[in-house]
């Protein structure tokens, strides 16, 4: 048996090791590989940072679960991050879908020690999770008080300094949806088209290229694609001198790029052992 | 047997690595963390080969979702909209006077939910085909203007009234020779054909595309892992 047939036959539990040691070694030793902030995420910075302090709030819906965490929870924390050090508002919204009012409690409760002077009902409110997915969305529309009588923890939303001039999309100066899955196009669908309400996107790199078209005309303002739209966007925050935490996306960036680097090379070796063994049989057979 | 044996010294191995690990760092002394490490390697032991190990910690995730999710349900939907409103707050009595209306917008839904349950029974079974009706109907009529409006009208909006630009033209190209290669009423033969065949090309580069953020999206999860394995854990990178 030659080489190439061998390799072909290789136990796929190796390309794990291989794989598993490209992510491992990188966060041992960083390399520090530079990170380019990109349009798209530029647009989400920019559009945040024109909402003026203790001005009409950022919504942010966290509509992920603890799978995609990785990939979303920077995004939210350099969110909460950008707005807190600046006094912009917040409102969060716990997902449609049950997951992302654990996820969006994780975050708060992640990043809320972090800035002492920041309340609820002042400075954000987090509205909790809602059934009814695009009813919500609608229902919005009309009066966030119809579907989220009170916050998260029982407060009455009238009773909230923060919601009294505040009751629908009118009130709200940007929404950014973080999403794994096709929520996104549920807040376009009805937010967006419907209301009128200027959206982005934070998404998993799985989602990332299905968006594009919705970049193009403009119904997303701009989009966050996976671990490096996270890093780009804690590069932005950094460069203002918003926070000094531990950016976990740009951690994670070298990983990243040695593991790609890995696969690229797994894929052409791959093909080359795949047509030299094809070969290799047809010699075999004539002989 | 030979199998066995690479089990045993690879299980050894990884122990004497976690060990070393655990020694020069810092470990946290967060039970919850060290079960979720735990739950990680075992999820990530199926690698190797399906084990008990491995069974388990899916099972229980398997168990802890359904009823996670079942509490959020009860706890925002009917604690908070039927519950609470009908025998808390009584959202129907307004300056002490009973309003129908406002009842009724509690009652109706809530009957609508009950009868979804009727499915269970042989002889009322018939009963879940209203609050269904009902989905539909409303569903559709909510849906259909806005996915035109999202999906087609705007993205052919776009594409009427693109820039003069490199990228525009590739665009151009891209949605006709696509547009093509789904038009099945004639045989792709001749200029048809070649047309159809540039928009295979474009697909396929949209494929790979999409497979290569799909890459990057798999990889960031092990790397979420990773990060939380040897910094909230081990506590071996700052």
């Amino acid at each position: 048996m030659g080489f190439w047939e061998k390799l072909m036959k290789l136990d796929r539990r190796w390309v794990f090791l291989l794989i598993a040691l490209a992510v491992f070694i990188p966060f041992l030793k960083p390399l520090g590989l530079p990170i380019t902030v990109t349009k798209p995420v530029q647009d989400v910075f920019d559009e945040v940072e024109r909402i003026p302090p203790e001005g009409p709030p950022l919504m942010i819906s966290t509509d992920y679960a603890p799978a995609t965490a990785p990939e979303l929870d920077p995004m939210f924390y350099a969110l909460l991050r950008q707005c807190f050090s600046t006094k912009r508002k917040v409102l969060i919204i716990g997902g449609l879908y049950p997951q992302g009012a654990g996820m969006a409690q994780a975050g708060l409760n992640f990043i809320l020690p972090e800035f002492p002077d920041v309340k609820s009902g002042e400075d954000y409110v987090y509205l909790g999770y809602q059934p009814g997915v695009s009813a919500v969305v609608l229902s919005m529309g009309e009066e966030i008080r119809r579907i989220f009588p009170t916050d998260a923890y029982g407060v009455p939303l009238d009773s909230l300094p923060m919601m009294q001039r505040i009751h629908n999309y009118d009130d709200v100066a940007f929404m950014i949806d973080l999403s794994g899955s096709s929520i996104p196009m549920i807040w376009v669908m009805y937010a967006g088209a419907r209301y009128g309400q200027r959206i982005g996107v934070g998404t998993t790199a799985v989602s990332a290229a299905q968006y594009y078209p919705f970049l193009s005309t403009g119904q997303f303002i701009g989009m966050l694609g996976g671990l490096k739209g996270a890093a780009e966007y804690e590069k932005l925050i950094m460069k203002k001198g918003y926070t000094k935490a531990r950016e976990i996306a740009t951690i994670g960036m070298d990983a990243q790029s040695i593991a790609h680097l890995l696969i690229l090379f797994l894929i052409i070796i791959g093909n080359i052992a795949f047509f030299a063994s094809k070969r290799y049989r047809k010699r075999k057979l004539k002989v | 047997m030979k199998e066995r044996k690479g089990l045993i010294i690879g299980s050894i191995i990884i122990l004497i690595i976690f060990i070393t690990m655990l020694i020069k760092g810092n470990p946290s002394g967060s039970i919850l963390v060290w079960i979720a490490a735990l739950l990680t390697l075992f999820i990530y032991s199926f690698l190797y080969k399906d084990n008990v190990f491995y069974k388990f910690a899916e099972h229980l995730f398997v168990g802890v979702s359904v009823g996670y999710g079942i509490s959020v349900y009860w706890q925002n939907s009917f604690i908070r909209l039927v519950f609470d409103p009908l025998f808390i707050t009584r959202t129907y009595i307004v300056n002490g006077h009973f309003h129908l209306w406002l009842f009724l917008a509690i009652i109706i839904p809530t009957l609508m939910g009950l009868l979804m349950l009727s499915i269970f029974t042989k002889k009322q079974g018939w009963l879940i085909r209203i609050p269904i009706a009902f989905v539909v109907g409303a569903g559709s009529g909510m849906s259909i203007p806005s996915t035109f409006q999202t999906y087609i009208f705007a993205h052919t909006q776009n594409t009427l009234f693109i820039t003069l630009s490199i990228s525009g033209f590739i665009m151009i190209v891209g949605v006709i020779s696509t547009l093509v290669y789904f038009f099945f009423s004639k045989e792709h033969k001749g200029v048809l054909g070649k047309t159809a065949n540039l928009g295979i090309w474009f697909i396929m580069i949209a494929f790979g595309a999409s497979f290569g953020y799909t890459v990057m999206a798999r990889i960031s999860l092990l790397i979420g892992r990773m990060n939380f394995l040897l910094h909230d854990w081990l506590g071996l990178i700052k």
